[in-house]
């Protein structure tokens, strides 16, 4: 079967910073290193890996955002949608990259077809879209990883592992295998694909053994699609229908459980899932989603979701089917399928209750905290949408220089608030460039309504210069620890002579 | 024989279900902080004022270090990292830091799936409003702390005075700080107990714990004589 790969290049960034203008750098960070750049950025010397501060000193007009993955899925689904207009076995694949068997019938010729799915595509304002066109998966893949803007590489039938051969070993994305093959001095897939599959077996084991396939121009993914007896697809039947994505997500977890336990007794998992929604009794939307690994009961629900979330229902939802539509042994995956996957029974019932309260709020509303790296009391902690997962962008452990030190203020104002500090005379109190202040406080103001308190004590300055080397966002500040006499203690900032309140250790 | 246990244990928990819903043991214990002990042992269906963060933060710990989900509504002020240093494990705490005026319903969503709440009121909380949460606090086994005003609460822990020590005049930084906590339950004499909160090394701990002083022994020095 002929497989015709979409690639829209740079998905993370397009998804991240949307109305981020073409010929403008953007990238998008994940713990702090770049996890995709676009083309204006990689003109610049930014690349993937690197550190945020090495990117921006390359180049400082760069646009950040952080990884959402969720968010990548979403935005993605208009680009399936688009594709699955014109043929409707569409595999997502991940964000940004998706596979189909290509419709060549209907559009008389490879070529032609492509052509087509990229005019779809690029009217969706998805500009920069490349098309491969291959025998296999893998080979359809870095076709489209080699051709123009709009435009498609087709591998000729039969010439699959002709193609893949002069390729360098890193387009495997197999990071640990890669460097020990550039070690043995095999650094094309030509020097991999000619050893014996045995010999690679031995050596790399089954991880290695898939890519030596991949290599040679055998993917065996798509052709290792078998029936699935009907009985181990999972049913969720919703009476009264019901409309919102958030409560057919967390009513599908029980099902999507046993769908996931059911496959398991036969000793498989599902790594390629069918998803049909139900309204009125007919299927409004069928989707076909792959995993990288295999689907796991939490994943089950999430693709539930975006689906749900990405799609315009006519009504709402009366059902949902979930069709495992590719199976693998269960033995490849046994070490992550226990302990993954499920969720303790406590743990759901209080899933369930918070979509209830999304429901209530929004779905911004509610929100997960997290201790990360910073100066400032507010950069410290970690703010993110209930469910979306988010990884810390700067690190606890790292040294922090001019923070002030723990204790940690129990009440940290989302945005500072207008203070008043002033010494002898009521002169402002100021910080110099070198950190000597100009007058010792006498009295200060915590917040603008609040009445003056004469101080007891105090610390500081702890001068930073935050974000020294981007202009627009660049703050020279001090901060203060000022504790008045009635006991209470705040964290102070002072900038250009204008004073706020940060925090309050209440 | 393989389903007999299974079935067993659904009825006793059918049974707890039932004695729960009749309401016959109402009030569970639930795990407080150290730092409380002796002073306040927080219950299921209580509700326990507070005045400020730092006392809601300590409250919240308790339960939340034993593994208990706690959500936080209506403070977007909430120090992440000072409730992180005082035991709260910030990957069970929900926060919903801007009900704005469905407050009321989201707190009664999340009574009803966690084991701890903690509401700051942005408004004046009605009689009929407080007694309807109540009931539903006892029903489902949680704990409610209101930071702020409240029209029934079982008791009251308010930070009456407090003492800083680290910063002195530009030199040092706050290092730890000495408060007097009140308890005021109903119509009982008003309780008080001095805490670190925090003590220098970032716990909370008693500031006299209540032990009997250590009798110093003379040393026993044997003289040689000549």
């Amino acid at each position: 079967m002929r497989t015709l790969v979409v690639w829209c290049p740079d998905w993370p960034v397009r998804a991240a910073l949307p109305d981020l203008p073409r010929d403008e750098p953007g990238a998008v960070l994940e713990g702090g290193q770049v996890l995709a750049c676009n083309h204006a950025a990689r003109v610049e010397g930014v690349r993937r890996g690197m550190r945020r501060r090495d990117a921006q000193a390359r180049c400082p007009e760069l646009h950040l955002a952080d990884h959402r993955p969720d968010v990548e899925a979403r935005s993605f689904e208009e680009v399936l949608l688009g594709v699955e207009e014109l043929s409707p076995a569409v595999t997502p694949l991940r964000p940004g990259l998706c596979a189909l068997p290509v419709p060549a019938r209907l559009y008389g010729g490879e070529e032609q077809a492509a052509a087509v799915v990229a005019e779809r595509v690029v009217s969706l304002a998805v500009w920069d879209v490349r098309l491969g066109v291959a025998d296999t998966l893998f080979a359809a893949e870095q076709a489209a990883r080699r051709a123009a803007p709009q435009d498609v590489h087709v591998v000729e039938p039969g010439t699959d592992a002709a193609f893949l051969a002069p390729l360098p070993v890193e387009v495997l994305e197999s990071p640990d295998v890669v460097s020990l093959l550039r070690r043995m001095g095999l650094t094309t897939l030509a020097h991999l694909a000619a050893l014996r599959p045995s010999d690679v077996h031995t050596r790399f084991g089954a991880h290695g053994g898939l890519l030596h396939r991949l290599a040679s121009g055998q993917d065996p993914r798509l052709l290792a699609r078998r029936e699935v007896p009907p009985e181990l697809s999972g049913v969720l039947v919703l009476e009264p229908p019901v409309s919102r994505a958030e409560t057919v997500a967390f009513s599908l977890r029980s099902v999507a459980e046993r769908f996931v336990a059911r496959l398991a007794e036969r000793g498989v998992v599902c790594t390629a899932l069918g998803i049909e929604v139900e309204v009125d009794g007919v299927v409004a939307s069928s989707r076909r989603w792959a995993h990288p690994r295999w689907f796991g009961a939490v994943d089950v629900v999430d693709r539930v979701r975006w689906q749900l979330q990405g799609t315009v229902l006519p009504g709402p939802v009366g059902g949902v089917r979930l069709v495992p539509e590719m199976v693998a042994p269960v033995g490849e995956h046994a070490p992550v399928l226990f302990g993954a996957g499920t969720l303790a029974a406590d743990d759901e019932r209080v899933e369930r209750g918070i979509a209830r309260v999304q429901g209530l709020v929004g779905h911004d509303g509610v929100l997960a905290a997290q201790v990360q790296g910073g100066r400032a009391p507010a950069a410290r902690r970690l703010l993110t949408t209930w469910g979306e997962q988010a990884q810390p962008a700067r690190a606890v452990g790292a040294p922090w220089p001019g923070s002030v030190p723990p204790p940690a203020p129990a009440t940290v104002y989302a945005a500072p608030r207008p203070a008043q500090v002033v010494g002898p005379g009521d002169r402002v109190v100021g910080v110099d460039g070198r950190g000597a202040i100009s007058c010792e406080p006498v009295r200060f103001r915590a917040t603008g309504d609040e009445h003056w308190r004469p101080v007891a004590s105090w610390a500081g300055p702890w001068p930073v210069d935050e974000l020294w080397w981007d202009e627009a966002a660049a703050r020279r500040v001090a901060r203060f620890q000022v504790v008045g006499v009635d006991g209470t203690a705040w964290l102070m900032v002072v900038e250009n002579g204008t004073w706020w309140t940060e925090a309050r250790y209440d | 024989m393989s389903t007999a246990r299974p079935a067993l244990e659904v009825v006793a928990e059918l049974r707890r279900e039932v004695e729960r819903m009749q309401g016959a043991p109402a009030r569970q214990s639930v795990p407080t902080h150290a730092a409380l002990e002796g002073l306040l042992s927080l219950e299921t269906g209580g509700v326990y004022g507070v005045d400020s963060a730092s006392l809601a933060l300590l409250l919240m710990a308790g339960p939340s270090a034993a593994g208990t989900w706690c959500a936080v509504v209506g403070a977007p002020d909430l120090g992440v990292e000072a409730a992180v240093a005082m035991g709260v494990d910030p990957h069970r705490t929900v926060l919903v830091p801007d009900p704005q005026d469905r407050w009321l319903e989201v707190t009664a969503a999340l009574v009803d799936v966690v084991g701890l709440v903690v509401v700051r009121p942005p408004a004046a909380v009605g009689e009929g409003d407080a007694a309807r949460l109540g009931a539903r606090l006892r029903k489902q086994g949680c704990v409610l702390v209101p930071w702020g005003d409240w029209p029934r609460c079982d008791a009251r822990l308010t930070l009456e005075t407090a003492r800083w020590a680290g910063p002195g005049a530009g030199d040092g930084h706050l290092r730890s700080r000495e408060v007097t906590v009140a308890l005021r339950r109903g119509t009982a004499p008003r309780r008080t107990r001095d805490l670190l909160l925090p003590a220098a090394d970032l716990t909370v701990q008693q500031a006299r714990p209540d032990v009997a002083p250590v009798r110093r022994r003379e040393p026993a020095i044997v003289r040689s004589a000549g």
